[in-house]
This record gives structure tokens, sequence and C-alpha cells, in this order.
């Protein structure tokens, strides 16, 4: 297809919405990218989402304003969508299609990658299996993050997401081996404001000169949010496969990128499915977050957390329901334990690390961490129900069984959850912690532990039972 | 074969408009444009023909050829499937990693069986015998597990002329020569080609009286599954689906396995791919490997060959089945495979019905778990081989009354319900056992007898009325507190609080307890059931629930889960023994001390 002459189609037919359609165009293809010159001479890009009959329908990720049918003039590249890719990247400051922002040098480019990318086959995949360290003892006890992994965190409007987001950046470690370690940071509509605070939490801990940002603010074209992921994860690739290194990409947020998804979607008047959501979000997410992951044979690993707001903190709405089909768990945050003044307010309940069970134990964080987390999930799981029942009958009708449990839920999200934005906690202070917390309970009440893991724990003081 | 060549009228995703293709037929297969994609036929029109491409359609143009190939899309059967790992329209992996690297490029052709292999053949059949489709000519030892039958092909009827000595052949090799009444002279090799969309035939269904064991104790208790059954296992997300059909996979007492990842996630194929080769099949001994066949079509593999990757998948297991084997057929997820239906018919612009989903869900799905069943085999001889379709069943947000579970529940026998509630206080396996069912419970009741124990049913029933009980008692617990019961409610709440804690919850992660053999569970189940009556017994003479709870033989039924699979009986024996000991001291003091009137009559 790069034979293409360069013609120039001034046959514009329609204009609507992020659409834009061209009739008389001859040997178009499916998702080529477009140039388009407006009548103000700006140039926009677009790809070709439907070409057939001498006609291309077209998305233009800058928005339509401005274009007309008369003087507006498209032309084809017969290329696929690219970008240039090379290990200068990291300290950069790129908007949503890769282009600098900051007043850093022009890019020069090593290569020329698809950002649509291509699957992995999974016989050449490698099972994730060694621990993040976060620092936070409620992801790193209870729902560990694997290299490898695509882990989201589900939030709503008010949430401090963000400021977590900025904290596992600053805190993530891989204990005992300090390799070559990236962050690919793509921003799809957020706002100026927490653009900001993120580039001061970076700039100031020194996170930056190994970071990438990618940034769509919220007064950024909509449509460009298509690409931006696409383009954060491509860049990504590169770091991980060419340059060897373990990649940590954060999406945030992802709620806006469905939402511009919605209205390509509505312009193109397909038939919707839930809530108006294109019957295909389900492939078109895991295109993006399939792309996490660790490939045999190579050094490099891509680990995504995707940040996303539940409209209505609805976790069966559409976009926080087939994100967690797709990714290897989830960490939703409550807004009960957020009201209460725990941070991270993220519930342990609907939490879940799919890959943790491969990552955790002897010789990658301890050995006794499977189960001092089923212990604590248990004590703390009972001790909600109990609250629950307290607030029926009252605390004097419960059995001093229960009243162990109800303080010790009570002791677990004062010390373990909420342990504060500044503190960095090791795998082995979380697990000490939580021994510390079991110790509420008499040894017969951990049926989740081995007896001589409970022994072992005394020895060590951490578990000191009345 | 026709080889006629059209072009390309217009392109949306992954389906392809095209004109002047000659004569194409419905489902035949087509390679479009100039990388040469693998299509397949979905509408034909006057000139023209509408195809899904298995392949991501990026930079194909108008105007590009389309080329029929006069085949529908079939699958090779013969020697060396099993311990492959296929995509969605059989295209081995490792061979497309060795083309293509670690990213899965276009237009690549690999055949689904190694052309080159020699197997060790050795005929059942000698010169002058009348053979028809089915009859086995021959074994070939795949695994050290599965033997391989070869069957005469469909449309071979006749007497065997020449049939080769034992020895290694490829599966290409001509090993048998059959003519027919006619006398033309048929070639037989150990590879068939069969189309995917349409069954293989059999001779006819035969009862489901047997059931599969799972080695889940929740399932084989409550919801067992019978072979050739069908059973679909819906839940939202994180509620363990993948994690029970793995387990499924991992010890069910099925000869065969074919387990299709359709549309989910790419880790969890790998884990499959690298954990299972250590495993060993707790029947045989041999790598669990030896005896499953994967199929990987995960969620960012183009979509047409998701809809594909589940006929692919049944297509395998029938071919098992024909041999006359058992044979467990895994699909997770069937409802990227309905989302699959769904995209494509969007694009082609059907009127959609129910939350978009095309009209014919109900009758695709419904012809999918059809071919499930356990049947009679062509052939002579009365070869019985079943296969057993398990699906697992994505709800968006968890609610069952969306169209592809209720779809589904229309159809299958078994349903397992997973639930949010029970996976969020990681009671795993999560199945809620008082919504789920099985329709073969009364079908399997004579097994059971036979192979557990006379008193199954009972205990089963039992069981069941606690949990049931439970449920009903704990709302009331929830408004008037735990001190209102009486002690009789108590007693019982404790049972089902024994039940669900130290029988129902299973570890998939623990060596032990992750299968947990069919005897086990009844007299785990047994002195449970045991400990409730003695319980309910002790409490009608006035003893307090407290009390009972003392008994340290409680801490022995807590750990009965991890007793090994060799030696259980002991194990449990001694915990019989024990708590017939420690009720008897309890009556011993009680009348000691004249508390008790009367040790109740046996």
């Amino acid at each position: 297809m790069s034979k293409k002459s360069s013609v120039a189609y001034r046959t514009v037919s329609d204009v609507s919405g992020p659409l834009l359609v061209v009739e008389g165009t001859h040997n178009v293809s499916y998702n080529e990218v477009v140039r388009i010159r407006a009548p103000s001479g700006e140039l926009l890009t677009g790809t070709v989402l439907e070409t057939g009959r001498g006609r291309a329908v077209i998305q233009v990720f800058e928005g339509t304003s401005g274009l007309d049918t008369d003087v507006t003039a498209v032309r084809f590249t017969g290329e696929t969508l690219k970008l240039p890719v090379s290990s200068e990247i990291l300290g950069r400051v790129l908007d949503g299609s890769g282009n600098p922002l900051d007043d850093g040098p022009k890019l020069t480019a090593e290569d020329h990658w698809d950002i649509y990318g291509s699957p992995i086959n999974p016989y050449a995949r490698q099972y994730p299996r060694q621990p993040i360290q976060t620092g936070l003892s409620v992801i790193d006890g209870l729902n560990t993050l694997v290299r490898g992994q695509k882990l989201p965190i589900f939030s709503g409007s008010g949430l401090p997401h963000n400021r977590i987001a900025a904290q596992i950046v600053r805190q993530s470690k891989i204990p005992g081996e300090e390799g070559e370690f990236a962050i690919v940071f793509a921003a799809m509509g957020i706002t100026a404001t927490e653009a900001q605070y993120f580039m001061k939490s970076f700039e100031e801990t020194g996170a930056l000169e190994h970071t990438t940002l990618f940034l769509n603010l919220a007064n950024d074209p909509a449509i460009e949010r298509i690409i931006t992921p696409r383009a954060a994860l491509t860049a990504a690739e590169y770091l991980a496969y060419e340059s060897d290194m373990h990649v940590l990409v954060i999406l945030t947020d992802m709620t806006n990128y469905a939402e511009a998804l919605r209205e390509i979607s509505a312009a193109r008047s397909e038939v919707p499915g839930r809530r108006g959501y294109p019957g295909y979000l389900y492939t078109d997410l895991s295109l993006i977050y399939e792309r996490a992951g660790r490939i045999n044979g190579r050094n490099g690993t891509i680990t995504q957390m995707p940040i996303l707001s539940m409209p209505q903190d609805d976790m069966t709405h559409p976009i926080p329901d087939l994100t967690g089909y797709i990714t290897e768990g989830q960490l939703p945050l409550s807004r009960g334990l957020h009201r209460r003044g725990v941070y991270p307010p993220i519930d342990p309940g609907p939490s879940l690390s799919r890959l943790m069970k491969e990552g955790i134990g002897e010789g990658m964080t301890r050995f006794d961490h499977k189960e001092v987390q089923a212990q604590l999930y248990y004590g703390y799981s009972e001790g909600i129900d109990l609250r629950d029942l307290v607030a029926v009958v009252g605390s004097e009708a419960l059995t001093d069984r229960d009243q162990k449990y109800l303080k010790f839920a009570d002791r677990f999200e004062a010390e373990f959850i909420g342990q504060g934005e500044f503190e960095d906690r090791s795998f082995e202070q979380t697990l000490d912690l939580g021994w510390n917390l079991l110790s509420e309970f008499p040894e017969r009440e951990l049926k989740r532990c081995d007896p001589d893991t409970i022994s072992w724990a005394k020895e060590r003081g951490a578990y000191r039972a009345a | 074969m026709s080889h006629g060549i059209g072009r390309i009228e217009s392109i949306a995703g992954p389906v392809v408009r095209c004109v002047g293709l000659p004569s194409v037929r419905m489902y035949e297969v087509v390679r479009v444009g100039e990388q040469q994609l693998i299509g397949e036929v979905i509408e034909v029109g006057e000139g023209t023909c509408t195809v899904q491409v298995y392949e991501e359609t990026s930079g194909v143009a108008p105007g590009e050829p389309v080329e029929s190939t006069g085949d529908s899309l079939s699958v090779e059967l013969g020697p060396g499937l099993l311990g492959s790992i296929y995509d969605g329209i059989q295209r081995p992996l490792p061979e497309l990693r060795e083309m293509s690297g670690d990213f899965i490029s276009r237009g690549l052709t690999v055949e689904g069986i190694d052309k080159e292999k020699k197997w060790e053949f050795k005929p059942l059949v000698k010169i002058g015998d009348k053979v028809e489709p089915g009859d086995v000519i021959g074994e070939v030892p795949e695994t050290q597990i599965i033997t391989s039958k070869i069957l005469v092909p469909l449309g071979v009827r006749g007497e065997v002329v020449e049939i080769v000595s034992p020895g290694e052949y490829t599966v290409v090799e001509t090993i048998c020569k059959v003519k027919d009444s006619h006398g033309d002279v048929h070639d037989v090799v150990m590879l068939q080609r069969t189309p995917v969309r349409i069954g293989r035939p059999f001779k006819g269904r035969v009862p489901m009286d047997t059931p599969l064991i799972t080695g889940q104790r929740v399932i084989d208790t409550f919801m067992p599954q019978a072979k050739g059954g069908t059973g679909a296992i819906p839940g939202g997300f994180g509620t363990g689906k993948t994690v029970t059909l793995h387990q499924f996979a991992k010890w069910a007492d099925a000869q065969v396995v074919v387990y299709v990842g359709c549309g989910e996630r790419g880790n969890e194929m790998t884990e499959a791919l690298e954990e299972w080769p250590h495993l060993k099949d707790p029947q045989s001994g041999r790598p669990l490997m030896e005896r499953t066949v994967l199929i990987a079509n995960t969620s960012n593999m183009p979509v047409a060959a998701r809809e594909a990757s589940i006929y692919v998948a049944v297509t395998l297991a029938e071919y098992f089945r024909d041999q006359g084997y058992d044979v467990a057929l895994m699909a997770d997820s069937t409802s990227r495979w309905a989302e699959a239906l769904r995209e494509i018919s969007g694009r082609l612009g059907q009127l959609p019905s129910e939350e978009g989903y095309p009209a014919y869900l109900g009758s695709r799905l419904a012809q999918f778990y059809e071919r499930g069943g356990r049947v009679k085999a062509l052939g002579s001889g009365n070869r019985l081989g079943s296969i057993t379709i398990c699906g697992a069943v994505s709800p968006p947000g968890g609610d069952f009354s969306e169209p592809v579970t209720q779809a589904t529940l229309r159809i299958v026998k078994v349903f397992w319900a997973l639930d949010k509630d029970l996976a969020a206080r990681r009671f795993f396996p999560a199945i809620n056992s008082l919504t789920s069912y099985s329709l073969y419970q009364n079908t399997l009741e004579e097994w059971h007898k036979e192979n557990l124990g006379a008193d199954w049913p009972e205990l089963v029933t039992e069981a069941m009325a606690l949990l049931q009980k439970d449920q009903e008692l704990r709302e009331i617990v929830q408004l008037v507190g735990p001190d209102a019961l009486p002690e009789s409610e108590r007693a019982t709440l404790e049972a089902a609080r024994m039940i669900k804690e130290d029988f129902l919850t299973q570890s998939a992660l623990h060596e032990i307890d992750t299968y947990c053999p069919p005897g086990k569970t009844y007299r785990m189940l047994r002195v449970i059931i045991n400990f409730a009556r003695k319980m309910a017994e002790a409490v009608s003479v006035g003893v307090h629930v407290r009390r009972l709870l003392e008994f340290s033989v409680l801490d022995n039924i807590a750990r009965m889960k991890i007793a090994p699979w060799d030696s259980y009986d002991s194990t449990l024996d001694a915990i019989e023994t024990k708590m017939e000991r420690e009720f008897q001291t309890l009556y011993q003091e009680l009348s000691d001390s004249g508390m008790v009137m009367s040790k109740p009559a046996e």
C-alpha cells in the first residue's frame, strides 16, 4: 500500500460529530491514517473506520470543528497509525498522540511501531510470578500486585485515587532487585489540576526521570483518547521488550476512554449494547488490557494499573464490569472507609488479585503470607458481619468471641488499611503487623493457619495471643 | 475444488463484503486480500457475499482479491491432538510462534496436525474383514494414557483388501484399503478432516447414569454432573468461574479433556500451559497434558475466530467420543462467544433482539450444548463415548437475568450458581448450594448408592435441609440476635456452619484439598451429619450447644479436608471413634452429676 499517490481529496460529503465522510475514494484501506487540512490551514489526523464503494468514513482525533465540505482536503497516507519509539522518551511529557509538549529536544525515533500492536501469542507468555512491593499493606498483604499483571483501581468521583496512584508510583519497587524500572503514565481526560498534581509529585521524588507522560487533558479533543492508551502502551512495549525494562503503565481515567468510544459508536449509529456503549466494548478494552504481560525469553515486563471512576459507585456499570472480566483482579475504593478517614480507602471485601497466589510465599514475600492473608480476610469479614448485627441488637448481646472480632475489624481498618499517604511498608512489616492484629484471637480461632506457622510467629514475637 | 477469485467491496472490522466470487457456498472458507487472511462466508447474495475474517483486517483495502477454497471450516483429526495448544481455528500456537515470533502476525497457514511425525500403528483388522464407518481398524498409542483408535471414515464401507503390518506410519500414509460394493477401492489414512459446524454422526444416545466425578465436594455432593451431561457456571468476575473450570480440567475423571479459552485472559492459558504438564492425572498418575487439548483464543485475538473456537473444540471432543472415550469439554466463556456473535451480527446490520444480541442466540447455544451427550458410536461393537460440556457464563454485572445466562439455563441440566457475596468472604468454591441444582441427581442415585454408600441420598438431603433451615434462621438472627433462638435452633446453625466451613469450602491451592476422592467426600459428609444428629439429640435432653462446641473432635473435623487421598479412611475412622467417645463421656458426666434424667433411646 506504500505506493499510494499523494492525491488530496476535496470530496468531503458529510461532517457529523467526530466523523468525516469522503466520497469518490479509491483503494483506501481499513484503519489507514488520514491527514486532513482544515479550511484554516490547520493539519488534523484521523483514521479510516469503514471503507468501500468509493466511500470512506474517517474518525478525526482533534474533532471536526472548523471542517467543511468545500475546502477541507483529505490525504490518505497508506499506513496504519504508528508511534515513533525510542528510549529517549523517558522523562518526557507528550500529548495524547505522542507529540512532545515540554520544551525538550525533538524526539529522534529509533523505530516506528504500530500503535494497535499485535496480540501476544499465549504460548509465548510467561506466567507472572514476581511480586511488586507497593508499600501499601492493603495491596501487598491482601492483594499483591505481580509483575506482568493488570490490576485496576475502581474509584468514584471525590475519592483519592490520584493520591493512591502517585503513592504507588513513588513507592513501588521489587525488593532486593533494583533493576531498570520505568513508568508510563497515560492521562485521558483528566483535569489540568490533576495533571499538575502528578507532574509535581513525580518531579519532587525524582520519579519523572524514569517516567513518560502522555497527557490528554479534559479540554483536549475527546476522540484523541482512543489513541492515548494505545500510544502509551506502544511506548511501554518498546521500553519493556527492546530496552529490557520493567514498565508500570498507569491509565487514568478509563471511563473517559470508554466515553470517547461511545461517542464514535453513536455517531456511526451502531446498535448499542448496555447503556449506549458499543457491543464491542469488551473486545476493545481487552485489546488494551491484554497488552500487559511477560514474555518467555524477554527480560522486560509490562504491568498495568488502569484507574477508572465508576459512575455512581456502581460496580455493575459496563465499564468497571467489563474491565473486571478482563483484568486480573480489581481494587475498589470504598466511600465508607474514605468517610471514616481511612487512607487508602481500598476495600478488601471486593478486592482481588488473581495472580497473587503464585507471586507470594517462600522466596518471594514470606512463607506465611498465604495463611496470614486468609486469616486476616476471615477475621475482617466476620467483624463486618457483626457490625451489622450490633446495629440491630446492641453490643451487649454479643459473646466474647464476637467482641474480639469487632475490635479486630476496627483495628484492622485503622492500622492495617489506614496507613497514611507517606508511610512505605515492606512486605515484612505488613505481615508482622498482620500477626500483631491477629493477636486479638486465641490460637484456636486461627483456623486458616497451620499450627507450625503459629508457633513460628510466636517465636518471632509477632503473634502474642492473650 | 473451485478456486474462484472475487474482490473486496467494503470492509468494516472483521466483516468484509466481496463481489464476483463464483458459486460460493455458505460457510465456505475464503482467503481475503493480498495477505491471504483466513475468512468464512456467512452470507451469500446475488453476486455478492459477506465474509467474517478470522484475522485483524487493518490495512486491507477494497479491490484486493478474495479467493474461494471450496472447503468449509474444518479441523484435522488424528494422532497428535493430545497435548497440543491451538488458536481458535486449529493453528498450533507453538508453530505460530516459530513462524512469527512472540506476537501473532497475519496470513499464516499452519496445519493442525504434524504430517511428518511417525506413529506406531497396530492394525486390528485383516484382509477380508467387512468394515463400516466408525469401525476400528487399528490403534496408535498416542500418549501413555490414551490410545488413539483409527476409525473407518464416513462413506467408506466394504471389504478390507489391504492392511499394513504393524509399524511406524505418518498420518497421511495409506494404512488400509477398502473395496466397496461397487468395486471401488478407498484408501484409508489416519488423518480425517471434519467440518466443524455439523456434529459428527453417531448411532444413538444412551442414558447418563454415571457421574463425572469432579473431586470438588460441593459439586459431587449437591449438584453432580453426569458423564455426557451439560452444565453452566455463571458468575460475575472474581467469583471463580475459571478456577472451577480449571479444577474440572485437572481432576474430573474424564479420559480426555478439551479446554477452550474463548475470549478470556492470556495469562490464564499460560497458567494452564505451565502448570498442567507438571500435574498428575489422579487416575493414571501421568502428566495431565497427555489427556488434554487446549484451544486458546484470548480476548485480544480476532473476534471472528472466537466464534469458531467453540465449534472447533466440540468437534475435537466428538472425535475422541467416537473412539469410545469419556470427554469433558470446558468452555470459558460462552458469553464471549455470544458477544462475538453479537458483534458480527451488528456489523451485518441484522435486527437485534435483547441487549443487541441476535435473535438466533438461543438456538445457536442450544445447538452447541446438544453436541454433548452420551452416545453409542458408529461402527460395529457397542462403543460408548460421552462429551460432558461445562460452560462458563459471564453475565454483565453478575446479573443472571441477562440473555446469555437465561438462554443457557433453558438448555443445560446442571446449574452451578456462583455467588458474589460468598466470593467476597473468600468462601471458595463460591457456589451457592441453595440456588444451584442438578437435574441428574435422581438418575445418578443408583450409582451413588452402589459406589459410595446406601445412605448417600439421605445424607445429602439432610445436609441440604440443614443449609435451608440455616438460611431461614439467619434472617431471624439478623433481626433479633442469636440470643433469641432456642438451643435446638442454635444447634442447627452450628451444624450448618460445620457443613459450610468443614465440608463445602475447599481450597484449590492446597495440594491435598484441591481434589477430594468421592469416597472421602462421602465419609466427610457422614461424619458431619452424624455429629449434627448427635448434637440435636444431646440438645434435646438439655445439653447446651456451648458445651458441645468444646469437644476436641471438632478440631479434627476441621482438619479432615487435609487427610491424604490414599489413607483418609484411617483418619476418618479415628474421628468417628473419638466423636463416639466424647459423646459417651458427656452423657456419663451428665448422668453422674444427675443433670440428665435418661440417655436418649438408641
